[in-house]
C-alpha cells in the first residue's frame, strides 16, 4: 500500500486512530443510507398499498407486503416482452460491436492500411459531437437509409448499427492491440496465417479482459439508453424496458410503475454485482492515460 | 468542429518504380485492412459523418408535403423567435452551472476520501458506483414518485419534518425545479467521476506527500499543492466532458417534469429540441436548434482549451 494524503503511521496512533474509525463509520453508514437507502425505499415501496404509500410519517418496513404490485407490473405492461427486446437488442449490440469494432481496431492497429490514421481520427472526432446534436438527422436517416432508401423503424438494426459506430470502443481495442507484441503477430506471418487467422488465433484469446469490458459496455448501453430506442421502436411490440415503462406511466399506479422499475433494474445491478471489476478497470483505464 | 474538415485531399500515392509483385502486395494488404474496416466505416458513415453534414443541410431547408425547399435561415429564425427558446437556456444554463458546482467538486472530494481509507474500500465503491448502473428511467420514477413527493408522506419530505426544517414542494416549485433535478442527476452520475478520480489519484507518487509533509504543510494544503496539480489534467478533462454531458440535459426533465414543468421552469434546449422535431413535425427547426447547440458547445469547448493550456 503506497502512502495516500494521510500517512499510515499518523492513522495507527492513538487520536488519529480514533478518528479514522469515527470518520470510517459515518461514511460507510452515510454512504449506505444515500446510496442504497433509495433503492431500498424504491423496493419496499412498491410492496406498499397505495393508501400506506400516502401516509405520514412514512412507515420504515411494508405493514403489509403486497407483492400484487410486481405481478401487476408484469402483466399489465408486458414485461416478459419488453425485457425480452431489451436482452434481444443487447445480444445483438455485443455481437456486432465485437465483430466490427475488433475488425476495425486490428486494422487500424495492427494492418495500418492507407489513410488508416485518418480514418481513425474521423472516427474520435466524432466523441465531441453531443448526441442530442445529431439526434434529428440520426433518425431522418434511420426512417430513410441513404442509396438503399430502407426504413429501419421498429428494426433490430436501427439499435445495433449506430451503437457500432462507436469511437470509443475502437479507440479501447485498438489501445490494448497495440501493446501486443509486432513479434507475434509477424511469426504467425512467417508461418503463413492469413490476417483473419492470426485476428483469431493469436489476438482475441489475448485480448479477453478488453473484449469482456467492450461487452459489458454494450449491455448497459442498451438497457439504460432512452431517447433513441423511444424514437426508433415506436410501436409497443418494439419497445425496450425503459421506453415501455415510460409509456405506461401515465395510466398506471404509482406503486406499479416504481415496482416495474425495480424489475427493469435487476438485471444491469446482477451484471455490475458479477462483474464489477471488469468495469471498473475498463472505466478507468478507458479515460485515464489516453 | 474537426469532423467537417473531411481530407479531400487524396495523396496520390504515386508507386516508386518498384516490382509489379510488390506493386501487387501492397494494394492487396491495403485491401484486406480496408475490408477489416469496411463494417465499422460504414456504421460511421450511415451514423455519424452523413446526419453531421445532413443536420446542417437541413437546417437551411423546409420540408412540407414531401417537397424540400431552401429557406435560408427561416428554421433559425423561427426557433429563436419560440418563447421557450430563451427560457430553455437560461433553464440549461443553469442546470449545467449547480450540476458543475455539485456534480464536479464532490466526487473529486469522496474520492480523496475513499483513498484514504484502508477498510470496506471495495464495499464503498459499488455503492457510489451502483447508482450509475441503474436504466435512468427507473431512478427517475423513484425520485419521482418518492423522493419528490410534495405532500409530507414524500422521501425527502419526511426526512426534513423529522429534522425539523420546512418542506419543499420540489418539482411542483418553479425554484426548486432545477436543484431537484441536480439533485437526481448528481446523485446516478457521479460513480464515474468518483470512480476516475480514484484511479488518478492512486498514480500520484507517495514520496511528494511525504515531502510536502516533512515542509509542515497541513492537509488542505496537501490537497491544494499536491493532489490537485498532480490530478490537473483529469480534471479539466471531466469538467469538459461534464459539462457537455450535463448541457444536454433531456431525460429529468422529461420523465420528473413532464417535460417543460411547472410554469416551463424544466424546459431545457434538447427538450425544445425534441419537442420541435417529434411533436410540432418541425424536424427542420429542431435541426436549426442542433447547430445553435452545436456552435455553442464547441465555440465554448474552444475557450476552455484555450484557458487551459495556457497555464501549461
Amino acid at each position: 500500500m503506497s502512502r495516500t494524503l494521510i500517512s499510515q503511521a499518523q492513522l495507527r496512533r492513538g487520536r488519529g486512530k480514533y478518528l479514522y474509525w469515527t470518520l470510517l463509520a459515518v461514511v460507510v453508514v452515510g454512504f449506505t443510507l444515500v446510496f442504497l437507502g433509495p433503492l431500498y425505499w424504491m423496493v419496499t415501496g412498491a410492496l406498499k398499498s397505495g393508501q400506506e404509500i400516502a401516509q405520514t410519517p412514512p412507515t420504515l418496513w411494508p405493514r403489509d407486503p403486497q407483492t400484487q404490485n410486481y405481478v401487476d407490473a408484469w402483466n399489465n405492461l408486458d414485461l416478459a416482452k419488453l425485457m425480452f427486446n431489451t436482452f434481444y437488442y443487447a445480444a445483438g449490440a455485443v455481437f456486432f460491436q465485437l465483430v466490427f469494432d475488433t475488425a476495425a481496431a486490428y486494422a487500424l492497429s495492427k494492418l495500418r492500411p492507407a489513410f488508416g490514421n485518418v480514418i481513425l481520427g474521423l472516427m474520435l472526432a466524432t466523441l465531441m459531437i453531443p448526441a442530442m446534436v445529431l439526434i434529428v438527422p440520426q433518425y431522418v436517416t434511420a426512417i430513410d437509409l441513404p442509396i438503399i432508401h430502407v426504413n429501419l423503424l421498429d428494426s433490430p438494426w436501427a439499435i445495433w448499427l449506430p451503437l457500432v459506430a462507436n469511437a470509443f470502443n475502437i479507440f479501447l481495442l485498438k489501445r490494448f492491440f497495440d501493446s501486443i507484441p509486432e513479434d507475434l503477430i509477424a511469426a504467425a506471418q512467417v508461418d503463413g496465417a492469413s490476417p483473419l487467422r492470426t485476428l483469431w488465433s493469436i489476438i482475441l484469446p489475448m485480448s479477453r479482459p478488453i473484449l469482456g469490458v467492450v461487452s459489458i459496455f454494450a449491455v448497459t448501453a442498451v438497457w439504460k439508453d432512452f431517447l433513441w430506442p423511444k424514437l426508433v421502436m415506436p410501436s409497443p411490440e418494439t419497445r425496450t424496458l425503459s421506453v415501455g415503462i415510460y409509456a405506461f406511466s401515465g395510466g398506471t399506479p404509482q406503486n406499479v410503475v416504481i415496482a416495474a422499475s425495480v424489475i427493469a433494474a435487476i438485471p444491469t445491478v446482477i451484471i455490475f454485482l458479477l462483474f464489477q471489476r471488469n468495469i471498473m478497470s475498463g472505466l478507468t483505464t478507458g479515460s485515464l492515460k489516453g | 468542429m474537426a469532423i467537417m474538415t473531411a481530407p479531400s485531399a487524396v495523396t496520390t500515392t504515386k508507386a516508386p518504380p518498384a516490382t509489379v509483385s510488390k506493386r501487387g502486395r501492397k494494394l492487396r494488404d491495403n485491401l484486406t485492412g480496408h475490408a477489416f474496416l469496411i463494417g465499422a466505416v460504414v456504421c460511421f458513415a450511415l451514423f455519424m459523418w452523413y446526419p453531421m453534414i445532413r443536420g446542417i443541410v437541413m437546417s437551411f431547408q423546409r420540408t412540407r408535403r414531401g417537397e424540400t425547399t431552401w429557406v435560408g435561415w427561416d428554421n433559425y429564425t423561427r426557433i429563436i423567435a419560440d418563447p421557450s427558446f430563451w427560457i430553455a437556456w437560461k433553464n440549461t444554463f443553469i442546470f449545467t452551472i449547480m450540476a458543475l458546482v455539485v456534480g464536479y467538486v464532490l466526487p473529486f472530494f469522496v474520492a480523496i476520501l475513499l483513498n484514504e481509507f484502508r477498510h470496506a474500500k471495495g464495499y464503498l465503491r459499488i455503492l457510489v458506483y451502483l447508482p450509475v448502473m441503474l436504466p435512468p428511467a427507473s431512478a427517475l420514477f423513484l425520485f419521482k414518485y418518492y423522493a419528490y413527493d410534495p405532500s409530507d408522506a414524500g422521501l425527502f419530505n419526511a426526512i426534513l419534518k423529522f429534522l425539523h426544517l420546512p418542506t419543499s414542494e420540489w418539482m411542483q416549485s418553479p425554484t426548486m425545479t432545477i436543484p431537484a433535478m441536480v439533485i437526481a442527476s448528481t446523485w446516478m452520475n457521479m460513480g464515474s467521476a468518483v470512480l476516475i478520480y480514484l484511479a488518478s489519484l492512486q498514480n500520484i507518487p507517495g514520496e511528494l506527500y511525504e515531502a510536502a509533509e516533512l515542509d509542515g504543510a497541513g492537509i488542505w494544503r496537501r490537497i491544494w499543492s499536491v493532489t490537485i496539480p498532480q490530478t490537473r489534467l483529469i480534471l479539466a478533462l471531466l469538467a469538459m466532458l461534464q459539462i457537455v454531458a450535463t448541457m444536454q440535459l433531456f431525460i429529468e426533465p422529461l420523465i420528473l417534469a413532464n417535460g417543460a414543468g411547472t410554469q416551463d421552469s424544466a424546459t431545457s434546449v434538447a427538450y425544445l429540441i425534441y419537442q420541435h422535431g417529434f411533436f410540432q413535425n418541425d424536424l427542420n427547426g429542431a435541426a436549426a436548434l442542433g447547430v445553435i447547440m452545436l456552435i455553442v458547445l464547441a465555440a465554448f469547448s474552444a475557450v476552455y482549451v484555450r484557458l487551459t493550456t495556457k497555464q501549461d
